[in-house]
């Protein structure tokens, strides 16, 4: 058989090989140790010079063709069994997948780490103080004696008086008592801000007994109620996330400030749709004043050197006119078809370059 | 506070519009809550004329009316009114006006087979009167089709005031009145020209009724004269209309006139039927075992704290507070004592609180009435009762002296720009306080006297110089218009603001999210619990005297109950699967103590094609939140000892707590079944308490330290041992890990198994042991130390290597 034959009736072999074990076949018969192209490179040591010369090249181009289509099949091979076994491992891929637990953040938590975000730009730390509270921190220090008509006003909850002892304890009616603890402690300048649960024995629509509020206090040398009013609008601003804001203020009467003001911002009601902006209607929504000078000199401080504002606003209500809940009570239900309407995601963290908006 | 227009009118001369007043108040500080024009609902209804009455074929008491309306046909109407007559003019609503007496809004009906094209109506149908005899009768020159509210002048919208504790001179119209006027509304009128009389002085005849007060500190003064000779009755239509249009029911001349005064002059009066008494009329403090049955019918236990007017028999009146039932005055009433006296207001106040009586006097007494006012009070109050009642007045008898020094302040007008921020001239600030009453003599500072009836400015024996005067700042202010102050930035401090959060704060922000983030949801619930549910944790250290119901008495011992209810009334609305948290304040004896809880109920995974079947939440659920929850925090999760459970509330084999050292950081695990059953819970539940106020301070870690890899590769052995099945897997984990401190970097448990095979009661443990070469690679025989001492130290725990 003549080398080209040789060659073409290989190659044929080779292509026509449909399996890695034919191809091996075809490879041992033609490369093996006793294999047609083996035998034919094994005549090359016999041959003359000259005939080597010549038959030398056409041998190895043979031995390299059949080499080359070897490896080629064995690879186009490879790729075929790998599509057929990819094929086999189909999936259908539209099935679900198993849900990831989603939790949520209270509205109320959430308002509260934004009213810490917008103060703390404006340089309030926030404080804390307890919920049981004694008579003197959440009245008395507060300029509201024990026979003071706001006393009644703010059906206060009492704990049994112990027997033997001056305090009465209570649930506190305000955060206003961190404001007395915060300048008991604390050197002025005082920025602060104090969320927190506070309680009143109220329960209708819009009230429920336990609540929540944030009580804002700012003792230093020549504080204004002007400054107060700035304050008010700037956090008003940032909160609501809106430039046109206007805040109305009205005389009114806290014992602790003095003058005392009552808040109103301007808003708009658009389709039973609160927004706030403009002046068309007014919307209370927070008590404040200059702090009561006795309340200063109360708490160890000058009050012909040291005056202040203070103010205190329903953090239940700032979350529900920014919201839109319009329930007081579905805030402690924890119903949670309300949790996942209402709530927000753990990585919606307040922040003032991402917005405190949620 | 309700007052109408025409009210105020009597008091304050002005021509301001509804609006304008309405916004004046609102700058004053009077909030209008609301004004109302009670003539609005009844707009619809006009002046008509009976033309024709006829008796109605089928019945005897009705008669079918021909009424004109003034346009159009006339109309027939059935009516049932026996004063229905020809030619009488009367009130007319047409089919399709809402009757607001009746709440029914007429149509046109057949009425016992006849069609009636509207109603003539009574005084009750028109919520005028309570007169319901007949319809209405008009005199004959009232124009028929015109307005029927035109016409009698009803149009007269009522202000509803919200009044601030503070401001007792404005629980009466005049005193509305004279804010007002200090605003530049109008001009008050003086008390003669509001009552159309030309002296408040009124003649008199006779000693006055024999009355003193042995009660100087609760009834400082009592004035009191009688009135012989007067017929009580139902009062004066316009006294009526007054005090109907703000609300309060007629009831008869005498009772009428004290309410009236009180709500024009913001004065409170009290009248006795003499014939009722006996003996001197006193002010004394009450005696041990007293009783008072009061007006409104109640019978009230007063004791020695308290003042009352009694006389030889019987305490009478509680006083500043309500009256006594039995000499008070009725229509057979002649002979009359009224009562104007000045009470304490701390001992009224203290007696209502002790009591729970409030009424429109008390509110008046005790933030302190005028008390200069006693004369002018009781002159105005009998005066009307001559005018109303008739009769003879006696002298005035007085016991005791009404607290009337003025108070002074001192003044520094430029406080008003140091504390507001708004530059008000001297002159003005005069003006204003001139107006509201003060008594202005100038000089540095100011002397500024305070009228009587302002209680609410100064202090009474003030000490200090700056007493009261943030209150004259305020009148000031108040009525330059707040709307003056200009927004003023507070200083900012220099670059970017500081972090404000303390560590504690930041502790409770990021066990929030990561709670939120691993699929919990946040509650917020009641601070307070049924008592029963407060027993099933311990019970509780903190319990209110006064709850607003006996399910919100128990202050909250743990954080759990309230998440337990929570997890029935959602499995009660149908969730399947409920992970709640909640981040508060525990109420211990020893005071609050900021707390995280976390329950787990219902299916922790919901059936599915690649899982099977739902699946429960198990305690090692819980366990891995809890550390989740540490980890975050900051707490060193792997020097955690897991402790028994040392609370009833837990399963006691399925449960426990994590301890560092000596402070208890959490508790986890499965709730116990009879705990469950007292919330009603069904199933199982695992929970979380985590007690944030005991977790180690998180330490500031700027800086990570030194970045070290080994060098080289660690290697690992596998052990599997045999132990018995009380062995707990911590204790064998701490044991390898212990067994070369210098060698082993890590050993973690991969196979728990307990089987027939190993024994009952026995258990195969399997642990992989990373071993970390130091400076150079182990040799075999090195590593096969290392494992000796893990073997070892296993078996002192009488583990031994499974075969």
């Amino acid at each position: 058989m003549d080398i080209d034959t040789l060659k073409t009736d290989l190659l044929d072999q080779i292509a026509a090989a449909a399996s890695p074990e034919a191809l091996e076949a075809v490879r041992v018969a033609a490369m093996g140790k006793s294999g047609s192209v083996t035998a034919l490179l094994k005549t090359l040591g016999g041959m003359s010079p000259d005939d080597r010369q010549v038959r030398g090249p056409l041998l190895n181009g043979l031995r390299e063709a059949v080499a080359g289509a070897l490896s080629a099949r064995k690879i186009a091979l490879e790729a075929e069994a790998l599509n057929a076994r990819l094929a086999s491992e189909r999936l259908d891929m539209t099935l679900p997948v198993a849900a990831a637990v989603t939790g949520s953040i209270h509205p109320v938590s959430q308002v509260m780490d934004e009213l810490a975000e917008i103060f703390a730009d404006l340089g309030f730390a926030v404080a804390t103080g307890p919920e049981i509270e004694d008579d003197c921190h959440n009245f008395s220090a507060l300029n509201i004696p024990e026979t003071h008509p706001a006393r009644a006003m703010h059906d206060t909850f009492y704990f049994p008086q112990e027997p033997g002892s001056d305090k009465r304890m209570l649930l506190r009616t305000h955060t206003s008592p961190v404001q007395i603890r915060t300048m008991m402690t604390q050197a002025p300048p005082i920025r602060i801000i104090a969320p927190g649960r506070t309680y009143r024995s109220d329960s209708d629509a819009t009230h429920t007994p336990m609540f929540h509020q944030v009580e804002g206090l700012v003792i230093d040398k020549g504080i204004t109620l002007a400054n107060l009013k700035w304050t008010l609008e700037t956090f008003v601003k940032a909160f609501f996330e809106v430039d046109d804001v206007t805040l109305r203020l009205r005389p009114s009467y806290f014992p602790f400030t003095e003058p005392s003001v009552e808040v109103d911002v301007g808003c708009s009601w658009e389709g039973g749709r609160l927004k706030i902006g403009g002046t068309s209607s007014w919307l209370e929504i927070l008590g404040s004043g200059m702090v009561h000078p006795r309340v200063i000199a109360s708490c160890g401080l000058d009050p012909e050197v040291y005056q202040g504002f203070a103010f205190g606003c329903g953090i239940d209500r700032l979350a529900m006119l920014k919201y839109g809940m319009n329930d007081l009570r579905a805030f402690f239900d924890a119903d949670l078809r309300w949790l996942k309407h209402h709530g927000f995601s753990a990585f919606d963290v307040p922040t003032l370059s991402g917005g405190v908006g949620a | 506070m309700k007052f109408s227009l025409s009210w105020l009118k009597e008091h304050l001369e002005t021509s301001a519009s509804i609006e304008e007043i309405s916004a004046k108040l609102v700058s004053l500080g009077l909030e209008v809550e609301g004004i109302e024009d009670p003539a609005a609902k009844l707009s619809a209804f006009t002046i008509a004329e009976v033309l024709t009455a006829e008796r109605h074929p089928q019945a005897d008491k009705l008669q079918v009316l021909s009424v004109s309306t003034g346009s159009g046909e006339p109309m027939q109407v059935v009516c049932g009114a026996p004063n229905a007559r020809a030619g009488m003019k009367g009130v007319f609503g047409a089919p399709g006006t809402f009757v607001p007496g009746s709440g029914i809004t007429l149509k046109v009906a057949a009425i016992r087979g006849v069609e009636s094209r509207g109603m003539m109506c009574s005084m009750r149908e028109l919520e005028l009167s309570e007169e319901h005899d007949g319809v209405i009768e008009l005199p004959a020159d009232a124009p028929v089709g015109g307005r029927y509210v035109d016409w009698a002048g009803l149009s007269d919208p009522v202000f509803d005031v919200a009044i601030t504790p503070n401001r007792q001179d404005c629980m009466g119209v005049r005193g509305i009145a004279r804010d007002l006027a200090a605003g530049g509304l109008g001009r008050l009128k003086s008390l003669a020209e509001a009552y159309r009389i030309e002296t408040l002085a009124v003649a008199r005849a006779g000693a006055g009724p024999d009355i003193r007060t042995d009660d100087p500190a609760g009834c400082p003064a009592f004035l009191a004269c009688s009135v012989n000779g007067v017929s009580n009755g139902p009062s004066h239509p316009w006294l009526q209309q007054k005090l109907r249009a703000i609300g309060q029911k007629p009831i008869s001349a005498l009772v009428d006139i004290t309410n009236f005064i009180m709500f024009d002059l913001g004065r409170p009066l009290h009248v006795y039927d003499r014939a009722k008494l006996s003996g001197a009329l006193v002010a004394r403090k009450a005696k041990a075992g007293e009783q008072v049955l009061a007006l409104n019918g109640k019978t009230y236990a007063v004791d020695e704290t308290m003042t009352v007017i009694a006389d030889d028999d019987d305490v009478h009146d509680i006083g500043g507070i309500m009256g006594g039932a039995h000499s008070g005055c009725s229509e057979t009433t002649t002979d009359v004592l009224i009562e104007c006296a000045y009470f304490d207001p701390e001992s009224i106040a203290r007696t209502g609180q002790k009591l729970l009586l409030t009424s429109d006097a008390r509110t008046r007494f005790e933030r302190g009435v005028d008390p200069a006012f006693l004369d002018d009070g009781l002159a105005i109050a009998t005066h009307l009762v001559l005018a109303l009642c008739g009769g003879t007045a006696s002298e005035i008898s007085r016991a005791g002296q009404a607290p009337v020094e003025m108070r002074t302040v001192q003044y520094r007008p430029a406080r008003v720009l140091g504390l507001v921020g708004i530059d008000v001239a001297e002159d003005e600030q005069e003006a204003i306080l001139t107006r509201l009453g003060f008594g202005v003599t100038r000089g540095s500072p100011w002397s500024v006297t305070v009228p009587t009836w302002r209680r609410d400015v100064g202090v009474a024996g003030a000490t200090e110089s700056w007493d009261g005067e943030a209150d004259l700042v305020e009148e000031v202010v108040r009525i330059h218009g707040l709307d003056r102050v200009v927004s003023t930035p507070l200083a900012r401090a220099e670059g970017v603001a500081l972090p404000t959060a303390t560590p504690a704060q930041k502790l409770e922000r990021r066990v929030r999210r990561v709670l939120a983030a691993r699929g919990n949801h946040e509650a917020v619930t009641w601070s307070f619990l049924p008592p029963a549910q407060a027993d099933a944790f311990g019970g509780a250290a903190w319990t209110l005297e006064n709850p607003i119901s006996t399910d919100m008495a128990a202050m909250r011992p743990s954080l759990l109950p309230g998440l337990l209810a929570a997890v029935k009334r959602n499995a009660d609305r149908g969730q399947s699967s409920v992970r709640l948290f909640e981040l508060g304040q525990r109420y211990l004896a020893d005071g609050e103590h900021a707390s995280a809880a976390l329950v787990l109920a219902g299916e922790a995974q919901a059936r599915g094609w690649q899982t099977g079947g739902a699946t429960g939440f198990d305690a090692y659920d819980a366990k891995a939140e809890a550390l989740a929850v540490l980890a975050a925090a900051g707490a060193p999760v792997d020097r955690l000892i897991v402790a028994p459970p040392a609370n009833a509330w837990w399963h006691p084999g399925r449960s426990g707590r994590l301890v560092l050292g000596k402070a208890v950081l959490a508790d986890f695990g499965i709730v116990h079944p009879a705990t469950l059953a007292a919330f009603d819970v069904k199933g199982i539940v695992a929970a979380v308490e985590i007690y944030l106020d005991a977790l180690p301070p998180a330490r500031g870690r700027k800086s990570r330290g030194v970045y070290a890899p080994a060098t080289l590769q660690p290697v690992t052995r596998d052990f599997a041992f045999v132990a018995d099945d009380t062995l707990a897997a911590d204790a064998l984990v701490r044991a390898a890990t212990g067994a070369d401190k210098a060698l082993i970097a890590g050993v973690r448990l991969f196979d728990r198994f307990a089987g027939q095979s190993l024994g009952i009661g026995k258990v195969s443990l399997a642990i992989e042991v990373t071993i970390q070469p130091i400076d150079k690679s182990l040799t075999d025989a090195e590593i096969e130390a290392v494992s000796a001492k893990v073997i070892a130290a296993a078996a002192k725990l009488g583990a031994v290597l499974r075969g």
